[in-house]
């Protein structure tokens, strides 16, 4: 808060350990990063780091990834057929359609909810309040067989609106506590001018608080987005083994598993994934920071 | 509707009886309409056969469009009613969905994993207390619960220690934004893509090769033998640890870089008037000054250490003696089918949770917000 006045005696020796620290936490990902751009054969033979001394850079392994490889074979009846190897495009479709509503869906119901719980009055608000706080930490481990059971029952398994749902479930704690802490400081004088105006809870729920949440549901949105786009083990409950609705963390790990010694792919392909959620989490740091600290560091 | 209402008013029981038909009518019929449309929606993005792109547009527009539409026709609903069903209804169309889901989700799970972890693999048999047993005494489950101390203890206290070192030496640095930012970059990173670089990390090369990961690259270098990190029992586990303490630290240096910054400098320029060193300053002053977020970041590190899952799946799949809780119950769920052992699995992990829970509750009622 009263931050400028309280800054620390600058040293020399402390910013080169710590610059030290910084260069050994990013090398692994400056191979990463490296690697996904050497051809094929060097990749298998020589570290990364001898790209100082030849580099030879290329995006072939981007353009296989992304776009896929044609190549040609031979079948049975000794026709020529022409196909193309798999490729990550519709597992990044894949994952923006997941992750978009995965992301909105919570926020508007975890909105509603503190609104709810902030300004409406109705008995049980305190009891329903504290279940919700209870339920911050409860793994979602618990839920995965349930669920599953009443999704194979409801055929809903591989389906977006199955993954969803699931993730509106377990971020709501998170979400209402978040964003209950926010809409609840929003001075009562504002919304009393609008009740004289004759609007309604909702109304004024639309017009008036979701304008004024917007930082608080900006921070709840980021992480929430880095949250889904990141999973993998929700993904792989519900949506299950079909490769029309796999999302990219699903096809990464099954490049792992059939491809585990292609690092040129394997780097791509991981470096693909990542792009997204790291340009939206630097362009944004800001609210994901708020976000992080209002959610561990409470009043 | 208003005139409608004003309109059928004065002709007594009968026109009441009409309206609350009028009203149990649209009661039914708009919802109705409502889950034919979102009903058609579904059916389409389950079965098209449309390029990619369509269905990834169709399914965000249906998905968000679908629910905020749901809000205001749950709204609108609600004002065909009179003022006194108004009032009591309006409650519910705030929190009510978030209560159903929080229900269907969380709260009725609970119990329903509680219960079926009494019974057998099908969930048709009761077995008593025989799924604890054996998740209590098999020893892949006995290697699961060492292995998962090991990442609470060392995971935690790893990516706590190094969060406040980093934090403390950022403050005092000329980096500090550029250092922060660096150190934080991993927590947007998926576990599998971490998967990814810290595989490469590992890599193996038998001895005699160029080695082509950076680990056995510098113990090489150094004269010492290249070893297959992953499958290097028992050390192997604590290898995995490195990544979530490489991903995690990041978070703990956000958090406690805002309460360093909370820690009154006068008191700290006392303390070096009256002769105190750095360390003793830290150690001294700042550490008890922010002992409270201490607590809270090693709390939500602790839980995310008790649920791993998606490092030991992608790295090694639980072989190599690395086997966690959460990586036994999804094998349990989908390899051995056993939806009882599965089920005690998540029990004990819920059991584990308690303490924090309680902790939090505490802190909530003493907090008086409501």
């Amino acid at each position: 808060m009263a931050a400028k006045e309280e800054k620390e005696n600058k040293s020399v020796l402390v910013t080169v350990i710590l610059l030290v620290i910084c260069i050994v936490w990013t090398l692994p990902t400056i191979g990463l990063l490296v690697t996904s751009f050497r051809h094929r054969d060097v990749v298998s033979n020589t570290g990364w780091w001898t790209v100082i001394r030849e580099p030879n850079l290329t995006t072939e392994n981007y353009r296989q990834v992304l776009i896929g490889k044609d190549y040609t074979y031979v079948d049975s009846k000794g026709v020529e057929n022409t196909a193309r190897t798999e490729n990550l495009s519709r597992a990044i479709l894949n994952s923006i359609a997941v992750t978009i509503p995965a992301v909105v869906i919570p926020i508007l119901i975890a909105a509603f909810a503190a609104y709810g719980f902030a300004w409406v009055a109705f008995p049980g608000r305190k009891i329903f309040f504290t279940i919700i706080v209870a339920l911050l930490v409860v793994p979602l481990q618990i839920a995965l067989i349930p669920i599953l059971r009443d999704y194979l029952r409801l055929q809903l398994t591989g389906t977006f609106l199955a993954i969803w749902l699931a993730h509106t479930g377990f971020g709501l704690p998170l979400a209402i506590y978040l964003l209950f802490n926010y809409v609840s400081t929003i001075p009562r004088s504002i919304l009393e001018s609008a009740f004289i105006d004759g609007y309604t809870h909702f109304w004024i729920f639309i017009y008036l608080i979701l304008p004024l949440s917007v930082p608080a549901l900006a921070s709840f949105a980021i992480f929430q987005f880095v949250w889904v786009w990141n999973d993998l083990l929700v993904a792989m409950v519900f949506l299950g083994t079909k490769q029309e609705v796999a999302v990219i963390t699903q096809r990464l790990l099954s490049i792992i598993g059939t491809r585990g010694q292609d690092w040129h792919l394997l780097t791509a392909g991981a470096f693909v994934s990542m792009i997204l959620p790291l340009t939206i989490f630097f362009a944004l740091q800001r609210f994901f920071v708020r976000g992080l600290l209002a959610g561990s560091i409470k009043g | 509707m208003e005139d409608f209402e004003k309109a059928v008013r004065p002709e007594g029981f009968f026109a009441n009886l009409l309206l609350t038909l009028w009203r149990l009518l649209i009661a039914i019929v708009v919802p109705g309409i409502a889950f034919i449309v979102m009903y058609v929606g579904f059916r389409f993005l389950r079965e098209s056969r449309a390029p990619a792109w369509i269905i990834t547009i169709v399914a965000i527009i249906w998905g968000v469009g679908g629910v905020a539409m749901l809000y205001f026709l749950a709204n609108w609903l609600i004002t065909q009613f009179g003022p006194a069903w108004r009032r009591r209804l309006q409650p519910f169309l705030f929190v009510g969905p978030a209560m159903v889901i929080l229900a269907w989700y969380l709260v009725i799970p609970t119990l329903r994993s509680l219960f079926l972890s009494f019974f057998g693999p099908a969930s048709n048999k009761f077995v008593g207390l025989a799924n604890y047993a054996y998740v209590f005494t098999d020893r892949t489950m006995l290697t699961a619960f060492r292995n998962n101390l090991l990442w609470l203890i060392i995971g935690t206290g790893g990516a706590v220690l190094f969060g406040l070192i980093i934090a403390l030496l950022a403050e005092r640095s000329h980096l500090e934004k550029l250092s922060k930012a660096l150190i934080f970059l991993p927590m947007a990173i998926s576990f599998v893509g971490a998967g990814v670089i810290w595989k490469y990390v590992y890599a193996f090369k038998p001895p005699g090769q160029p080695q082509i990961g950076i680990l056995n690259a510098v113990i090489t270098a150094l004269g010492g033998d290249p070893r297959g990190w992953l499958t290097y029992r028992p050390w192997n586990t604590f290898f995995l640890i490195v990544i979530l303490i490489w991903m995690w630290s990041g978070f703990a240096v956000v958090v406690f870089s805002a309460a360093l910054r909370g820690v009154p400098s006068t008191i700290k320029e006392a303390a070096r008037i009256d002769g105190a060193g750095e360390f003793r300053v830290v150690l001294s002053i700042v550490i008890p000054y922010i002992r409270g977020t201490i607590v809270t970041v090693s709390t939500t590190i602790l839980i995310i250490t008790l649920k791993i899952w998606d490092i030991v799946f992608s790295m090694t799949n639980g072989l190599y003696g690395t086997e966690v809780l959460a990586s036994q119950q999804y094998k349990q769920m989908f390899k051995f089918l056993h939806y009882g052992r599965g089920s005690a699995i998540a029990i004990v992990l819920v059991i584990a949770v308690i303490p924090v829970m309680w902790y939090n509750l505490k802190q909530f009622m003493s907090s008086e917000v409501f």
